[in-house]
């Protein structure tokens, strides 16, 4: 037996063993997601139990090096213990911006007593980070942001306003992007800092939505304090790594974009869940992504045919008359599944959560497809009167 | 490989255009019908396809067929689509000879796969039990004693059924209804003893029924492969089979709308033709929109099958998902834009429909394989 499949049969009896069967109910929304913190929502007692077996095992992130508390596991064995999870519906154990933006920039960035400090931390879920990035005037311009950090010796006094931080009231620490410089280009003299939000100098208010619920909030230092051991990078150097983490942010949102790299029924899977046998736990909407997916291909097989047809000689055939009908319609029915799947956070607007709602108007901005170039039914009587041969009225 | 065909595919196709317009059409078909003609196809029609080639069209030249492949197979079953030539095409050719050519030995590949090519024997694939194929729901039990098997259990939806010499039965050697494990099929003649074939009459007239297998011992040299373990090689032949339902589905559905769009260009109602209104316009328009991708996703499937793509399974859920959707919308619009004449007996729009539901059902229709496709995807 290879090792890769001693591996596979340790993990599922380990599973079966240590899996609570309550984790093995699809997760409904972001309430089921098990976040950590010093203070965290515990929606359901096992939530933890799971949180702590996994995290004793260096699984809730596994593929970090064991010495932060990771895996340490090869892809390989990562995507074994992920298909293992998937066989018996268990739950991610912990969800947070610890794993998804904070770990991989202190792995790339951070110094070794930074990674030994935190990391560990965050595999454990005990502490909770938010993301200190825009501030009322940096929006989609982050780079002018005026959060202001004082050069005190051996720490920093921080004072400012960020907005749209996500889940600020809940998080135990903060990451964020601070000025310490003012005297160059707008990039420079950004830098990237950590600190303790338990202290005097950090209020938070949270922002209320027309939906009543408040995942982000304002949030105002006043001489906040910053040891300078937790300055990541070198000092003016943040810009680097804001922008590294703003990527990794787009490739997590980006499923959406034109090239996903998981089609939209397994970025479902992903917010959704699934049923114990693999299928996307609303069935409803299984089929129309099923559809959506099977027209994207047969489409895609399309262009393919008529420009195979065109370089064989046989010019632009009447199918390619379909092309701005099909496509733009196609385009619409990817954008109302981007709605559908994300749910709430596909409606944002503004704010650096919701990369200031870059699915939403995507999704507004595709309406105008099937009408700028000749409107959808001004090209299907085209396709009626020019290829079908059908008369005029 | 380019979507397009090559000279030697152009000229099979125009072939066998020519020869199912003057030798198997609506008209032929409707004549079986009426005569109450058991065996649904004309036998010496069947041979002169035979005597072309396409018996064994898509069988290696090594075992007595052309090597053309399945993209020459599909090609065919495009045009009898076209036309509803009944044939035992997707029986032996289609079905039988793949299911053989997956799972069978060398020896058993050179005992049936040249006479099959020669036309000389029909062997048909027995599988579904339930209403609806469900490949992996076999309860028709095999007990080995000594050197022989007996079969127990009775199959439907077997294509030709009063016609096969032989039918390949797929039967459970081990575990419980439902698992992918411990299928093995069987190549068991039409005559053997406690085998009884029972012709059903479906919408589309052609040869299908019953067969019951009641003790019947099968010489273990005629388990296909080995026992236990037909599923790899019988869902690959499942896949094989579907995409090549689809190119009969293809031919079908652009001949219906073909006959349509005739229709509404002819028709007077109101003091002009029916075509001239925008409701009827718009909906042709999208039919063939999505009759365009068919075509596209059919070659693209078939020459996948031909050039061993591995995402096979996933490419031949989506084709025959697609196919059955589109040949159900426009066999239902070709009916309803018919008007009145399009549900007569006498109008030969009404035969697209009734062929059209068989093929789609015939191993799995649209909601097995969009739910296949599906969770092959991952969802």
């Amino acid at each position: 037996m290879s090792d890769l499949e001693q591996f596979r049969q340790d993990t599922r009896a380990w599973l079966e063993e240590n899996c609570p069967l309550s984790m093995r109910e699809p997760i409904r929304g972001f309430e089921d997601m098990y976040n950590g913190g010093r203070n965290p929502e515990i929606d359901h007692p096992d939530q933890v139990i799971w949180c702590e077996r996994m995290a004793e095992r260096g699984w809730t992130v596994p593929h970090w090096p064991r010495e932060y508390g990771g895996g340490g596991l090869s892809s390989e064995e990562v995507k074994v213990l992920q298909q293992e999870m998937k066989r018996i519906g268990a739950r991610r154990a912990l969800d947070s911006f610890g794993i998804s933006m904070l770990g991989p920039a202190l792995l790339e960035f951070g110094n070794e007593e930074q990674k030994k400090e935190h990391l560990p931390k965050i595999c454990r879920g005990e502490i909770r980070w938010c993301q200190g990035y825009s501030e009322p005037n940096a929006g989609s311009d982050l780079a002018s942001l005026a959060t202001k950090a004082e050069d005190k010796g051996d720490h920093y006094v921080i004072n400012g306003q960020k907005v749209w931080t996500s889940y600020a009231d809940k998080a135990d620490w903060i990451f964020c992007l601070v000025r310490t410089d003012n005297s160059g280009t707008k990039h420079e003299g950004i830098s990237f800092v950590l600190f303790d939000m338990d202290q005097p100098g950090v209020t938070v208010k949270p922002i209320r939505l027309i939906s009543g619920s408040s995942p982000f909030c304002e949030t105002f230092f006043d001489n906040a304090i910053a040891d300078k051991r937790n300055l990541v990078g070198e000092e003016g150097n943040g810009w680097s790594i804001a922008k590294y983490l703003l990527t990794h942010e787009r490739e997590m949102i980006s499923g959406f974009g034109s090239a996903p790299p998981k089609t939209v029924g397994q970025m479902a899977v992903e917010t959704m869940g699934a049923d114990t046998s693999g299928r996307l736990s609303n069935s409803v909407l299984r089929q129309t992504i099923a559809q959506y997916q099977l027209d994207t291909m047969a489409f895609g097989a399309t262009m393919a045919r008529v420009g195979d047809e065109a370089k064989a000689g046989q010019g632009l055939g009447p199918a390619s008359s379909i092309f701005k009908y099909y496509g733009t319609e196609l385009n619409k029915r990817r954008n109302e599944l981007n709605l559908a799947v994300l749910g709430e956070p596909a409606l944002g607007w503004e704010g650096e959560a919701y990369s200031d709602g870059r699915v939403s108007r995507d999704w507004l901005r595709s309406k105008g497809n099937s009408i700028e170039g000749g409107t959808s039914e001004v090209q299907l009587n085209i396709v009626a009167k020019r290829v079908l041969g059908l008369p005029d009225a | 490989m380019a979507l397009v065909l090559n000279e030697e595919q152009n000229m099979l196709k125009d072939a066998a255009a020519g020869f199912l317009a003057e030798k198997a059409t609506v008209a032929h078909q409707r004549a079986l019908r009426d005569s109450g003609d058991a065996q649904g196809f004309d036998s010496a029609v069947w041979q002169e396809m035979a005597q072309m080639g396409w018996a064994g069209i898509a069988i290696d030249e090594e075992f007595g067929g052309l090597g053309y492949g399945y993209t020459g197979l599909g090609l065919v079953l495009e045009q009898m689509g076209r036309h509803l030539s009944a044939s035992p095409l997707q029986s032996t050719v289609l079905i039988g000879a793949t299911v053989i050519a997956q799972l069978a030995t060398q020896a058993q590949k050179e005992q049936w796969l040249p006479s099959i090519a020669a036309g000389e024997q029909l062997v048909s694939l027995a599988l579904q039990e339930g209403a609806h194929h469900a490949p992996w729901d076999v309860t028709l039990s095999a007990q080995k004693s000594g050197d022989t098997y007996l079969l127990n259990g009775s199959k439907r939806m077997v294509l030709d059924c009063s016609s096969a010499s032989a039918f390949i039965v797929v039967a459970r050697t081990a575990g419980a209804t439902g698992d992918e494990a411990g299928l093995s099929a069987f190549i068991v003649a039409a005559d053997t003893p406690g085998l009884v074939c029972e012709q059903r009459s479906l919408v589309d007239s052609r040869n299908v029924g019953v067969i019951t297998l009641t003790d019947v011992a099968v010489d273990a040299q005629h388990l296909l492969g080995s026992e236990g373990e037909a599923s790899q090689g019988l869902g690959r032949a499942l896949d094989i089979a579907n995409i090549g339902l689809s190119a009969e589905l293809l031919g079908l559905s652009v001949e219906a709308f073909t006959r349509t769009v005739d229709y509404l260009k002819e028709r007077k109602q109101f003091g002009r033709v029916i075509g001239s209104f925008q409701g009827l316009q718009h909906r042709a328009a999208e039919l063939f929109a999505e009759l365009e991708l068919c075509r596209s996703l059919v070659l693209q499937s078939l020459q996948a099958i031909d050039s061993a793509a591995d995402d096979l399974p996933m490419r031949a859920s989506a084709t025959k998902a697609k196919l059955c959707q589109i040949a159900q919308i426009t066999t239902n619009e070709a009916i309803q834009m018919h008007g009145g004449i399009g549900m007569t007996d006498e109008h030969e729009i009404g035969f697209f429909i009734k062929r059209a539901r068989v093929a789609q059902h015939t191993l799995g229709d649209y909601n097995y394989h969009l739910d296949r496709y599906a969770l092959l995807g991952g969802f």
